[in-house]
């Protein structure tokens, strides 16, 4: 019992600190599996992975390009499009300044029209008062003529005269007007 | 002998490369030519992987890509401008050998990261192959595109004339070291860190340990995925350096 285990012992000790990368005895059977790996990796890669994959890039670059176009051609019609949008903000503001400029003018019109008329209507009612004063005034003269020659011809008949009415007449002139 | 036992019933029993042993998945016999072993489950497990990921992946070649479609367009665009960056335009007609060692090696990486996993390319039968491949590759691409002039190379005529022939030998001895540095530089990498892996794992016996060993494990599994992806990484553009070197000789 003990000997064959220490058999065993001494066959595992003499594999163990032996390196089984030396034992020359099974390289033929890993060169041979190796060249077979390596060829079947080899037709693997070279006649379907690399060719595929070759393609999908070359695929994906084509797409980038064709993508990078469109989207510079797409830039070029934002920017396009900004400067439409500035032109027709400029002409917007331009056009609004006119009507702004149009409507002052045409309201500066109508005040002026207005004042006008006011100005001759205010005119016109002075005239009118100033006429209706001169009347009131010419009948108040008058009023005044009679009442002084009545008065005056009472007067020198109270006196005991008579009275002339044609002297009467004179008198009163003569002292209206002064 | 009775202490060696009494320490392994302690609980620590270290085996770290045990894990690196080429066994028959059916029965238990010698491992011939065509065994159906672990090397060719992972392997095809391999394959199986990377055509997931580059062919199911971009099935649908949608122009806006899935998840998965972009990272098989990922892996492509960094290996296609990796080869055209470092060796040139026309280097472009070796991309997809170059595809090939990248994905087979960064997949090879990754599935033997998966727990009970067996690494494939933690073996210098594999890692060897790879570099003489790349090396052969190389060195007849240099000789067919540029004929004698290929030995140019070695040649460095901006150096003093006295200087040429001992760089000479100097070139050469590095440009054969190429395929050793190559291969090893990946096996050993791969290998070491999983290693290191089990031999803390062997220390969580120890229950007082367990925790710190619980710790490392994580922190050497983390480095591992970085080493995984780096070496495929230095692999792929150390192959791509050594095309330069083919398609334009002149130092």
């Amino acid at each position: 019992m003990a000997t064959e285990t220490n058999a065993a012992d001494a066959a595992q000790g003499a594999a163990a600190p032996g390196m089984p990368q030396l034992d020359f005895s099974n390289w033929d059977h890993q060169i041979f599996w190796l060249m077979v790996t390596l060829v079947v990796i080899y037709f693997v890669l070279s006649r379907i992975a690399l060719p595929r994959i070759a393609a999908v890039l070359a695929e994906r670059q084509g797409t980038i390009t064709n993508d990078i176009a469109a989207a510079d051609e797409l830039k070029a019609k934002a920017v396009e499009a900004e400067e439409a949008y500035n032109k027709a903000l400029a002409d917007a503001r331009a056009e609004a300044q006119r009507i702004i400029s149009e409507a002052k003018a045409e309201i500066q019109t109508e005040l002026d029209e207005a004042t006008a008329k006011a100005d001759a209507e205010i005119a016109e009612k002075t005239a009118e008062g100033e006429k209706k004063i001169a009347e009131i005034q010419a009948s108040a003269m008058e009023s005044v003529q009679v009442v002084a020659k009545d008065t005056a011809a009472e007067i020198v008949a109270a006196l005991g005269g008579k009275a002339d009415a044609k002297t009467v007449n004179a008198a009163v002139a003569n002292r209206m007007k002064g | 002998m009775a202490t060696e036992k009494g320490a392994e019933e302690g609980g620590l029993v270290f085996h770290p490369m045990d894990q690196f042993i080429v066994k028959p998945l059916f029965g238990d016999g010698p491992v011939g030519l065509f065994t159906i072993t672990n090397v060719t489950l992972w392997m095809a497990l391999a394959i199986a992987a990377v055509a997931a990921l580059m062919i199911l992946g971009t099935s649908r070649r949608a122009v806006i890509p899935s998840r998965t479609q972009s990272v098989a367009e990922l892996a492509y665009g960094f290996i296609y401008k990796m080869v055209e960056d470092v060796a040139g335009k026309d280097a472009l007609a070796f991309f997809p050998y170059i595809m090939t060692l990248f994905m087979f090696i960064v997949f090879a990486n990754f599935l033997g990261l998966v727990p009970m996993a067996f690494t494939t390319t933690s073996h210098f039968a594999v890692t060897v192959v790879l570099a003489l491949l790349v090396f052969v590759t190389v060195t007849i691409v240099g000789f067919v595109k540029n004929g004698a002039k290929f030995l140019g190379l070695f040649w460095v005529s901006s150096a003093p004339l006295a200087l040429r022939p001992i760089l000479a030998i100097i070139e050469i001895i590095s440009y054969f070291v190429r395929p050793v540095s190559h291969s090893i530089r990946l096996a050993g990498n791969v290998m070491a860190g999983h290693a290191v892996i089990k031999v803390f794992a062997g220390f969580a016996a120890i229950a007082v340990v367990s925790p710190v060993s619980v710790v490392a494990i994580t922190a050497m599994y983390g480095l591992e995925v970085l080493v995984s992806f780096i070496q495929a990484y230095v692999f792929t553009i150390l192959t791509c350096v050594y095309l330069k070197d083919a398609l334009h000789p002149s130092h």
